[in-house]
């Protein structure tokens, strides 16, 4: 293979993974941020979305785009109860109860999905526009990558504008840099919190539907890939849309050169890279500091 | 003693805090007697003992310092490496100062990366000490020349303790006296520090951190020895668990390690000396037995329990223990 070719492959499949992890991990920041929330369970809301998915695809015929739409619905309505019933309770808590707390509806939310479906891992079957190859032009590359960096990519700027230019996304961005102020001018934060909240597990579940098809679905989708998306989050900045999508493009583009270069270990750059980003930037690469 | 007043309970109670209780030689007791009586299960006791001692080192610093941490496995996993590489290579194998070398290693990294953690408080502590665990078993997996990578080290020739008593992972008793011993000596300086003015200092930060701060205690300067002596105390169980399998594996830098001590330090109750003991009994038992044959309902089981003790009974089982004789004597709570 040519080497411009070579560069222009991986930088396709590490922007496609890189979409994924920006769908999944958007929430995750945006609540960690909003609420002060270690979320240790956001990872099952992805694992439960992509249940539905796939599984209203492969079962009951349901066609590709309604499931993907069903799964953020579905997922979106089981948090709200979630939220109401226990996450509200544990706003004011310490981290260790956080922690806990998620930890353990991460183990409630993995057993429950083997109890009810099964430990096996579930295909994500594409349709057939989605199957194959696409040509670009310059090269020729998985037409489902490129549906993933396109979604990925309307679903930032959906989000930057819903986050900019509408009023939720103003109340939500002056809640992340002070919720007392917000409090006090009347905005009703509880609701804000529980919308948040809803649609960044939905945004979670479209993201775990579609990344099955490289990521696997199975219940431990849950944990397994939950420090990437803590990292995402982390090296991003809480509660920063943008900061989210350059980030998740990062790791995604450096997972996929690691894997492909240095299969053994190669993750040891990211964690580096982590760990060197918080101690000079404890609010994250694209934060912002002093609040 | 003159100058205090020892008469009123709050102060007498704080004045003698270190004093033996009644029932502190319970679990040592309990421990011999298992021995005797379950000869065939001291594997199972092995493991608990080491437990035991790994989640006491957590409890000196998530229950006594508050310092949440999701990576405490990485002492332990460097305790484990350093006995099993130093072994494996035929540079070291006796066992007790293997433990002692075990406990330099994990202290020094403890004392390094605490004085650069440490600066950073919440979330980004939280993610830095899981960092910092990955970082440590990914560079495991790449140094397959000293560290077997992904296998790790299957051949960990131990010599007999003081010479006599042979290392045989298929005859554990030898490991069980010897493990115990260890627990022992680890359990008196935990308690030792704790009890001690230092160890209130801890509590204070923990409690207060700004007060602290106020009152002129160095509190990073304390919080960071605290986390070399946990770092140390984990180094040393992960030495005794790689001397007692006689293998070392990326296993013990896992998340999954980690998590699991932090539940069982969580189940028993934190912040409390024998939280560490009531919390590894009951979760290693439940688990051996249990989660063999219904791993789904284990887990199931450990995730409900979580979920109630974070809502509602935060100190664990001796917590709701607490609770129970201090009804049964009135108001009178033990601290």
């Amino acid at each position: 293979m040519i080497f411009g070719e070579d560069v222009a492959g991986i930088l396709l499949g590490g922007l496609a993974a890189g979409m994924v992890l920006f769908i999944v991990s958007v929430g995750l920041s945006v609540t960690m941020g909003l609420m002060g929330f270690v979320n240790l369970a956001h990872g099952g809301f992805a694992m439960i979305g992509g249940y539905v998915i796939v599984l209203s695809m492969n079962r009951l015929g349901v066609p590709f785009l309604p499931a993907v739409v069903l799964g953020f619905v579905l997922t979106a309505a089981l948090s709200v109860v979630l939220e109401r019933l226990f996450y509200s309770r544990l706003y004011r808590a310490s981290e260790l109860d956080q922690v806990l707390f998620s930890i353990g509806l991460a183990f409630i939310m993995i057993a429950t999905v083997i109890i009810v479906i099964g430990p096996e891992t579930q295909p994500l079957i594409l349709p057939s526009w989605l199957r194959g190859q696409i040509d670009l032009g310059f090269t020729e590359y998985r037409t489902y990558s490129i549906f993933l960096i396109v979604f990925g990519a309307l679903v930032a700027l959906g989000l930057w504008l819903g986050f900019e230019r509408t009023r939720v996304g103003a109340q939500i961005r002056a809640a992340v840099d002070n919720r007392r102020m917000v409090e006090s001018l009347g905005i009703n934060i509880d609701r804000l919190f529980t919308f948040t909240f809803a649609f960044g597990s939905g945004m979670a579940a479209i993201g775990g539907g579609l990344g099955a098809e490289f990521l696997g679905l199975d219940p431990q989708y849950t944990l397994k890939y939950l420090v990437f998306f803590l990292i995402v989050v982390a090296v991003g900045g809480l509660g920063r849309i943008t900061g989210v999508f350059y980030a998740a493009l990062l790791i995604g583009i450096m997972d996929f050169v690691l894997k492909k270069y240095l299969p053994q270990g190669g993750t040891v750059f990211i964690y580096a890279m982590t760990i060197v980003i918080l101690l000079f930037r404890p609010q994250g690469l694209f934060g912002r500091s002093g609040q | 003693m003159s100058a205090i007043e020892t008469d009123q309970p709050g102060v007498r109670d704080f004045v003698y805090r270190h004093r033996l209780r009644w029932w502190e030689p319970l679990p040592w007791i309990l421990a011999i007697a298992f021995f005797f009586m379950f000869p065939r299960h001291l594997g199972i006791g092995n493991e608990i003992l080491v437990v035991i001692l790994f989640a006491l080192s957590l409890d000196l610093v998530l229950g006594y310092a508050g310092i949440v941490t999701l990576g405490h496995a990485a002492f332990f996993g460097i305790g484990a490496y350093t006995v099993g590489m130093l072994a494996h290579h035929g540079i070291w194998t006796e066992p007790l100062s293997g433990l002692v070398i075990a406990a330099v290693a994990a202290g020094i990294f403890g004392l390094i990366s605490g004085l650069i953690l440490l600066r950073t408080t919440g979330l980004t502590l939280l993610m830095l000490t899981l960092c910092m665990m990955l970082l440590l078993e990914e560079a495991a997996n790449l140094g397959q020349a000293w560290t077997g990578g992904y296998d790790g080290l299957d051949t960990v020739p131990i010599d007999p303790i003081f010479g006599t008593f042979d290392f045989n992972p298929l005859i554990p008793s030898t490991q069980y006296i010897y493990i115990l011993c260890v627990l022992f000596i680890g359990f008196v300086v935990v308690r030792t520090i704790v009890y001690s003015p230092f160890g209130e200092s801890l509590t204070g930060i923990r409690e207060n951190t700004l007060r602290m701060h106020a009152v002129g205690a160095p509190v990073r300067k304390r919080l960071v020895i605290c986390y070399t002596l946990s770092a140390a105390i984990a180094g040393v169980a992960g030495a005794l668990w790689a001397q007692a399998n006689a293998y070392v594996n990326m296993s013990t830098f896992s998340l999954d390690r980690a998590a699991t001590v932090l539940i069982i330090l969580v189940l028993g109750g934190y912040g409390r000396l024998y939280g560490a003991f009531v919390g590894a009994v009951a979760y290693m038992v439940l688990s051996h037995y249990l989660a063999k044959l219904y791993p789904t309902a284990w887990q199931l089981g450990l995730g409900l329990m979580l979920v109630i003790i974070a809502l509602g009974a935060r100190n664990g089982i001796l917590g709701i223990a607490d609770a129970i004789t201090s009804r049964f004597r009135g108001k009178r709570a033990v601290p």
